[in-house]
């Protein structure tokens, strides 16, 4: 009984928090979907990629890759430059994700940028178990994922209505976040860091290759910088809890 | 040169090996049974706010404002956004706000 309340609780705290991903996903993955069954695919295909990649940017990119000639080198250039961003990720994510037992490798197989935003700058409520909030919060936007990209495959070109901009709702997902971000520091070191080397690669580097050396960027200003950083108090061990 | 049945399967695992390989990578190289390096610590905390801007400029990064009219719809909705979340502080009304007004923009104006 205390198990399940436990299991209940932590679904109640963690639906809310997803419904912004569920909007930014629903119309994403039906998108996908469509676009899929338009060139050709059948429903299987945008459902397994949903269910086994569990990531927007590669699956829209995959929608063209598949219906070129067969390129086993480049596929995995294009992931690995599109995906190194999880590295970040995941060192953000080691300390809280500690501790969660047999979901830890659930959480970290289908941790997005999503769900990362939630699960990084979500406070865990008072007497919600953190295990169980983490991995509902993953689950349902793994899920929404899955259930849209289905949704879409099967309708393909039949679904008429429009949603074109819909998916601003993840772009205003991020932008509040920054914001919420930005208001709970006292000063801005590595939100600038971050703003400053996106932008500077994004002119330099063009708008398809700037992730990696941004990310380059923001590890060697991070280390530059590491003594004031720490001292402007920002970081304090309990500072995202 | 269409691929053949096997070669998508071959592509769409690579995409998903890949993919996860990235993700587990950090977990594997500092695992729990030790205690993390006090760097790694560090840069854990202080990427966040970075990477959030990061994912911001990415969402953006095709809306050029020096290019036309493109940019235009995001930047307003970005603002609407903005201006709604630090008059309310309401996640959920800050989205809907913004993105209403950016499909609003999309479909009527530009």
């Amino acid at each position: 009984m205390t198990s399940n309340s436990k299991k209940w609780d932590a679904l109640k705290a963690a639906f809310p928090r997803t419904i912004p991903v569920m909007i930014a996903y629903g119309s994403l993955g039906m998108i996908f979907g469509v676009l899929m069954n338009v060139a050709g695919f059948n429903f299987l295909y945008p459902t397994i990629m949903s269910l086994t990649i569990v990531g927007g940017s590669l699956q829209f990119l995959a929608v063209s890759l598949l219906q070129a000639s067969f390129a086993p080198a480049q596929i995995v250039l294009m992931t690995l430059l599109l995906q190194a961003r999880h590295l970040f990720y995941g060192i953000s994510m080691l300390e809280k994700y500690k501790g969660t037992g047999w979901k830890k490798p659930y959480l970290i197989y289908v941790l997005t940028d999503e769900t990362f935003s939630i699960t990084c700058s979500a406070g865990i409520p008072e007497g919600i178990d953190k295990g169980w909030f983490y991995f509902f919060t993953s689950l349902l936007d793994h899920a929404y994922w899955v259930i849209a990209s289905l949704i879409g495959g099967l309708l393909g070109s039949l679904l008429t209505f429009n949603t074109e901009g819909l998916d601003f709702a993840m772009t205003a997902m991020f932008v509040v976040i920054f914001l919420e971000q930005l208001m709970k520091e006292k000063k801005h070191y590595t939100a600038a860091i971050g703003l400053i080397s996106s932008l500077v690669c994004l002119i330099i580097f063009g708008t398809d290759v700037f992730l990696i050396p941004t990310m380059i960027c923001m590890l060697i200003l991070l280390t530059i910088f590491r003594k004031p950083i720490e001292r402007s108090g920002d970081f304090n061990d309990n500072e995202f809890e | 040169m269409i691929m053949s049945l096997s070669e998508k399967i071959i592509t769409i695992a690579i995409m998903a090996g890949v993919t996860m390989a990235v993700r587990f990578l950090p977990f594997i190289v500092f695992s729990s049974s030790r205690p993390t390096p006090k760097f790694i610590q560090y840069l854990g905390k202080a990427l966040a706010p970075a990477l959030f801007a990061m994912l911001v400029v990415y969402c953006l990064r095709n809306s050029n404002p020096l290019v036309g009219n493109h940019g235009l719809p995001e930047y307003i909705a970005v603002a609407v956004t903005i201006a709604v979340h630090l008059w309310r502080k309401q996640l959920l009304l800050s989205l809907a706000a913004g993105t209403a007004c950016y499909m609003l923009l999309l479909q009527f104006v530009f």
